[in-house]
């Protein structure tokens, strides 16, 4: 079920892709630091906000507006492997927290049962690119562990129950009932 | 001992309040006030003695006094000094931070402003990591709040003193976390962490002298300045006089209990109490009626106590006494009886091999390779050799037997000691069950599968 459209391929005469609100919005971060690389984060989070990836492409416009190579900014962006680069990630993006205090009340087994149902591995897409599901090292809510992050939401002392039910909500391609 | 219930929460003590986010509900309990009388009354280098004599210690993990990281910074620099403030709170068990920055943003901003007031910072970077979203638009809320008050900006409450607040956001790397990986991060770049010296006070970000302190921290100093330093040292275990090197443990802590426990959250009481009394006097014991087998003292990275050392004082010298590495982020989490320590084990060792920068070679191949012999054991291809050579990964890499270049693969080297030396029979056991005809091999094994560090 993994998404296999949308091959880098696509990536090579696309000409630009940041928007004007894009650029705009990173430029607007430059008087906030002594030089324009301290905006690579935050430059790479604008795009990836709004393509749900950061292409190639995408590196060498960063880079142009931030006065640095290409290989600057991709040797930034290699280290977080939060960045997805090949192809966008699914309208949502969940997180199922795996760390200890997670672990220890069940996440790893709601994780399984969630790739199960959808037949496929952390950090690939649904067919109808409405979730990709991930795995998080601590989410910092271990007070409502297990929990999982999806999109900005923060969803609490999660079950198979509860998991299915928000990937019901999620997804749109009919494959509810096929548990 | 520590009486626990005759103490009234500080830092938590608004975080009920309807709206306690917003300036308005904030200055309802003299919010600012404190900041603006320090701003009129008291010089910089005055806060900075108030907070040192306080022996306030970082609230981060490595529990550095507060007060003397700020006279590290040179004097008389021509400027400009940066603040930034860690809120990339991502050790496995915690989230003390969090609750400050969702409940009582104003709060951490104001002892922020103060610590810039103190250190001469004229920009704070607050470096929070990204899988916080509700405190990202709080805390932006709270700085446009403070903006539109004349609390952050040019001329702060018409002073002379001027300040502008930053929010970066982090990309889900725990190693950002370490100041100096914080300082990379921030700068647009790989969060591989500096040789020090030079320490960032010296030379930070963007190669200015720069102060990182912790979110907590920064709360403490909003209340030491508005309670005065002898109220801050009138809580928790003072210092020992026999060991010139412990500095105290004076203050308030906010400790996160989580896990197998009937009531997770986060606990305000003085440093110092046990871990008996934080799992029964807050937590309600351990969940399902179960006993305990054993307990994290301060976030994975501080290693195990048995349940047989939970007299375990929490303060920044108690779990070091019982073999653990430290205090860290006072995060306690509770493994009930069922636990298997390989699971436990394999779970830490996951941990730090994802979150391995990958810069210094014992931590990256240490982490790596752990994590395959952990799964091997767990795989049931364990042999009972193994377990010496986790210990000689545990006992070789890490700042303390001095083969890297930042702690965390002393985090990784601690849950491995703890869990084979405290709990080595069942490791044994677990080995023998599983693999009854290889146990006792001894010649090399093939990996398993390659592992990438990110």
């Amino acid at each position: 079920m993994a998404n296999e459209n949308n091959t880098s391929d696509s990536q090579v005469d696309v000409g630009r892709v940041l928007t004007d609100s894009m650029v705009r919005q990173i430029r607007d971060l430059f008087v906030r630091y002594p030089n324009r690389q301290a905006v690579t984060l935050p430059a790479l989070h604008i795009v990836h906000e709004e393509l749900r990836h950061v292409p190639l492409q995408a590196v060498v416009e960063i880079a142009e507006l931030l006065e640095l190579t290409p290989a600057d900014v991709q040797d930034a962006l290699s280290f977080y492997g939060f960045f997805k680069q090949d192809k966008p990630h699914g309208r949502t993006r969940v997180w199922v927290c795996r760390s200890i205090s997670c672990a220890l009340r069940g996440s790893e087994e709601i994780a399984q049962h969630l790739c199960d149902r959808l037949g496929m591995q952390p950090g690939e897409t649904t067919a109808d690119n409405s979730v990709t599901l991930e795995v998080a090292e601590c989410l910092g809510a271990c007070d409502f562990a297990p929990c999982f992050l999806a999109g900005s939401r923060l969803h609490r002392n999660m079950t198979r129950e509860s998991a299915d039910r928000l990937l019901d909500e999620l997804t749109t391609d009919g494959d509810r009932d096929s548990v | 001992m520590v009486i626990v219930t005759a103490f009234e929460p500080i830092l938590l003590a608004d975080i009920k309040k309807e709206a306690s986010h917003t300036l308005r509900v904030y200055q309802q309990s003299a919010g600012y006030q404190t900041l603006k009388q320090a701003l009129v009354e008291m010089t910089p280098e005055q806060v900075q003695e108030v907070v040192q004599s306080s022996g306030l210690r970082g609230r981060g993990g490595a529990g550095f006094p507060t007060g003397l990281k700020w006279t590290f910074l040179p004097k008389d620099h021509p400027g400009p000094v940066y603040f930034c403030l860690n809120a990339d709170e991502s050790e496995p068990g915690t989230f003390n931070n969090r609750i400050l920055m969702e409940e009582d943003p104003h709060q951490v901003i104001e002892g922020t402003i103060l610590s810039c007031y103190a250190t001469g910072a004229s920009t704070a970077y607050i470096y929070l990591r990204y899988e916080y979203p509700t405190s990202l638009e709080r805390l932006q809320n709270a700085i446009d709040e403070c903006y539109a008050a004349g609390l952050l900006g040019k001329n702060v409450l018409g002073t002379d003193f001027s300040l502008d607040m930053y929010l970066h956001r982090g990309a889900a790397a725990y190693i950002c976390g370490e100041e100096t990986g914080l300082i990379e991060s921030l700068e647009g770049k790989r969060a591989c962490p500096r040789i020090k010296p030079p320490f960032p006070a010296v030379e930070g970000v963007f190669r200015k002298p720069t102060v990182v302190n912790n979110v907590e921290t920064a709360a403490c100093v909003k209340h030491i300045l508005a309670r005065g330093a002898d109220w801050f040292r009138s809580m928790g275990v003072p210092a020992d006089p026999e060991n010139p090197r412990d500095a105290g443990s004076y203050g308030p802590k906010l400790y996160c209990l989580s896990g197998h426990i009937e009531r997770p959250g986060c606990y305000e009481a003085p440093l110092g109490i046990t871990v008996d009394e934080l799992i029964n006097e807050f937590g309600g014991g351990v969940w399902k009626g179960r006993r305990a087998k054993a307990a994290i003292p301060g976030g994975i990275s501080m290693g195990l106590l048995s349940a047989d050392e939970f007299d375990c004082p929490l303060d920044f010298s108690g779990p070091g006494k019982y073999g653990c590495l430290g205090l860290g982020t006072a995060a306690v989490v509770v493994l009930d009886e069922t636990v298997s320590m390989v699971d436990f084990l394999h779970n830490s060792c996951r941990f730090f091999a994802h979150e391995s920068c990958g810069q210094c070679t014992p931590c990256r191949e240490g982490t790596a390779w752990s994590l395959q012999m952990l799964n091997r054991i767990k795989q049931g291809q364990g042999r009972l050799q193994d377990l010496d050579l986790l210990l000689e990964i545990g006992d070789s890499i890490g700042i303390i037997p001095g083969t890297t270049i930042c702690g965390l693969s002393d985090g990784a080297a601690w849950p491995i000691k703890n869990a084979i030396r405290k709990f080595r029979s069942e490791f044994e056991i677990y080995i023998q069950r599983t693999n009854p005809k290889g146990y006792q091999a001894t010649e090399p094994v093939q990996a398993l599968e390659i592992i990438g560090v990110h």
